[in-house]
C-alpha cells in the first residue's frame, strides 16, 4: 500500500510541476483571438480558393473586421449572408457582387483539332507544354490533360473528348484554372453571358483552318453585322466585349465557322458538351 | 563512448534502423501528411524538436527520479505526461510565432503527443542503456531520419499524383504500396556494421 502511495506522490509532484510550466507559459505565449474574424469566418465558405484576393477564408474574415476588405468581396456567399456578415463587422451591407464564371476559350475536341505527335509523358498540360507546346497543332489550343480540374477546389472544370468544358453552376469564379492553365486561355466572363467565341488563335485564318475544324479564321462578319459594336476581331481573333454585348445572336448565326457558341440548354451533369448542342 | 561511437549511433538511427521503413514507427503523421513536400517539412521540424528534447528530459527524469524512486516500471506514464507537456508547449509557441505552420499541421500536432515514434525513441535510449549525450544523438538522428522519411516520401507522392493510377488505388492504397516498396529498398541497409 505504502508502494503505492510512494508512487502517486511523486506523480503528483512531476505532474504539479509540469502543470506549473504549462500554465506559465499559456501566459506567455497568448494569442488575441479577434471574435468578429471568427464569427465572419464561419460564414464563409471555408474553401479558402484565392478568388477574393486574400490568403484564404480567415484571412479574408480578419481583413473585413478590420474594414480593410468590402463585405461582399467574397463570390460565393448569398445576399442574406453577406447581410449577416455586415452586421458582425459593423457596417453597411452591400449587394451581391457581379457573377462570373470561368470559360474555357477553346473547342478543339479529339474529333476537331490536329496533333502534331502522340503524347506518352506525364499526365499535365504544364509538362506537356514543355514538348514544343503540347500535342495539339494549334500553338493557342487546349492541352487536354487536366492541369485546370486539378485545380479547381469547387469540381467544376472537366475535361471532356479532350477540351476542358467549365461547369456554370459549380464555378465560383476564383481564377484558379485561369492561372493554372499553361495556354492562357481560360477566361473570366459574365455568368450571364449568352455567347462567347471558343477559340483563342493567334494565326492567321488559312493556317487556322489546317490546326482545327472549328477555328475563328478572323474573316470579321460578325464583327461587320454586330449591331452594337460589341464583338472585334483583333488580327487574328475575334472576342467580346460584355459591357456592349445584347445578346442578340446575330453573331453567333453569321458565323461561318460556327465558333461562336451560346449558352444554350445544359446537359444533365451540367456541363456543355460541344458535339451534342450543335443540334439545339 | 567515443566521437566513432557517436557517429555509429547517429548513421545508424538516421539509415540503418531507420524509423518508419526499418521500425516502422510513426507510420500515421507519415501518410497523411506527405502529400505537400512543404507541409512534410514543417512536421518533420516539429517532429524533431519534440523528439529531442522530449528524449533529454525523460533521460532526466529517469535518471534522476525514478531510478532513485525505484519508479522504473512506472516509465511508460511518466514519459506520456511529459512528452504530453512539451507538445503542448510546442503548440502554444508555433499558434504565437507560426500561425500558417500551425493551421497547416493542423490534427497532427496533438497527434505528435500520442506518436508511438516520440515515445519509442525515449524507451529506447532507456533500453539501449546510453547516457545523456548519446540519448540525445540517438534521438536527434531519429528524427532526422523520420523527417528524411517524409519528405522523401512526399516528393514520390508529388510524381504518384500525376500518373494514371487504377481507380481502386487511387491515394492511400497506391501511398501503402509506395511505401513498402521505398522500404524494401532501405532494407539494404539492414545488417550494416559499422566499424566505430
Amino acid at each position: 500500500m505504502s508502494n503505492i502511495l510512494y508512487a502517486l506522490l511523486w506523480f503528483a509532484v512531476i505532474s504539479g510541476v509540469l502543470g506549473l510550466i504549462l500554465a506559465f507559459a499559456s501566459r506567455l505565449f497568448a494569442v488575441k483571438t479577434d471574435e468578429k474574424a471568427e464569427k465572419i469566418a464561419e460564414i464563409l465558405p471555408g474553401a479558402n480558393c484565392g478568388g477574393c484576393g486574400y490568403a484564404g477564408c480567415s484571412a479574408l474574415a480578419a481583413a473585413i473586421s478590420e474594414g480593410k476588405a468590402p463585405v461582399n468581396a467574397c463570390n460565393s456567399v448569398s445576399k442574406e449572408q453577406i447581410d449577416a456578415i455586415a452586421a458582425i463587422a459593423g457596417v453597411a451591407s452591400a449587394s451581391e457582387g457581379k457573377r462570373y464564371r470561368a470559360q474555357v476559350m477553346c473547342s478543339g475536341t479529339n474529333e476537331l483539332a490536329q496533333k502534331k505527335y502522340v503524347y506518352a509523358g506525364i499526365n499535365d498540360c504544364v509538362s506537356a507544354n514543355k514538348l514544343a507546346g503540347g500535342d495539339k497543332l494549334c500553338p493557342n489550343g487546349c492541352i487536354g490533360l487536366g492541369t485546370c480540374a486539378a485545380s479547381c477546389k469547387f469540381d467544376a472544370i472537366h475535361i471532356i473528348n479532350g477540351v476542358a468544358a467549365v461547369d456554370y453552376e459549380k464555378c465560383r469564379a476564383c481564377g484558379a484554372c485561369v492561372s493554372a492553365c499553361p495556354k492562357g486561355i481560360i477566361q473570366l466572363i459574365p455568368y450571364d453571358a449568352k455567347h462567347w467565341v471558343g477559340c483563342s488563335s493567334r494565326d492567321k485564318g488559312a493556317v487556322t483552318k489546317n490546326y482545327c475544324s472549328v477555328g475563328c479564321i478572323g474573316c470579321k462578319i460578325c464583327e461587320k453585322n454586330c449591331p452594337s459594336g460589341a464583338i472585334k476581331v483583333d488580327g487574328s481573333v475575334a472576342s467580346i466585349n460584355y459591357d456592349l454585348c445584347t445578346c442578340c445572336g446575330i453573331c453567333e448565326q453569321k458565323c461561318p465557322r460556327k465558333i461562336i457558341w451560346s449558352a444554350r440548354s445544359q446537359s444533365e451533369e451540367g456541363i456543355i458538351r460541344f458535339k451534342q448542342d450543335l443540334s439545339l | 563512448m567515443t566521437i566513432g561511437s557517436l557517429i555509429g549511433i547517429l548513421i545508424t538511427s538516421i539509415l540503418i534502423e531507420n524509423y518508419i521503413f526499418s521500425r516502422f514507427l510513426g507510420i500515421c503523421p507519415f501518410l497523411g501528411l506527405s502529400e505537400k513536400p512543404s507541409t512534410a517539412v514543417g512536421m518533420g521540424c516539429a517532429v524533431t524538436f519534440v523528439m529531442t528534447i522530449s528524449s533529454a528530459v525523460t533521460w532526466l527524469v529517469y535518471t534522476f527520479i525514478l531510478v532513485p524512486a525505484g519508479l522504473e516500471y512506472l516509465k511508460t506514464i511518466a514519459f506520456i505526461l511529459i512528452i504530453a507537456s512539451l507538445v503542448q508547449l510546442i503548440e502554444m509557441f508555433l499558434k504565437k510565432s507560426v500561425p500558417s505552420l500551425y493551421t497547416a499541421l493542423g490534427i497532427y500536432l496533438p497527434l505528435i503527443t500520442t506518436n508511438c515514434a516520440i515515445l519509442g525513441a525515449a524507451l529506447l535510449c532507456i533500453q539501449n542503456e546510453y547516457n545523456l549525450l548519446e540519448s540525445i544523438i540517438f534521438s536527434f538522428g531519429s528524427a532526422v531520419g523520420w523527417t528524411m522519411a517524409i519528405v522523401i516520401f512526399a516528393g514520390v507522392r508529388a510524381r504518384v499524383a500525376f500518373s494514371e493510377t487504377p481507380k481502386c488505388f487511387k491515394g492511400t492504397p497506391i501511398a501503402l504500396v509506395t511505401a513498402c516498396l521505398i522500404a524494401m529498398a532501405f532494407a539494404g541497409f539492414q545488417g550494416v556494421e559499422l566499424p566505430f
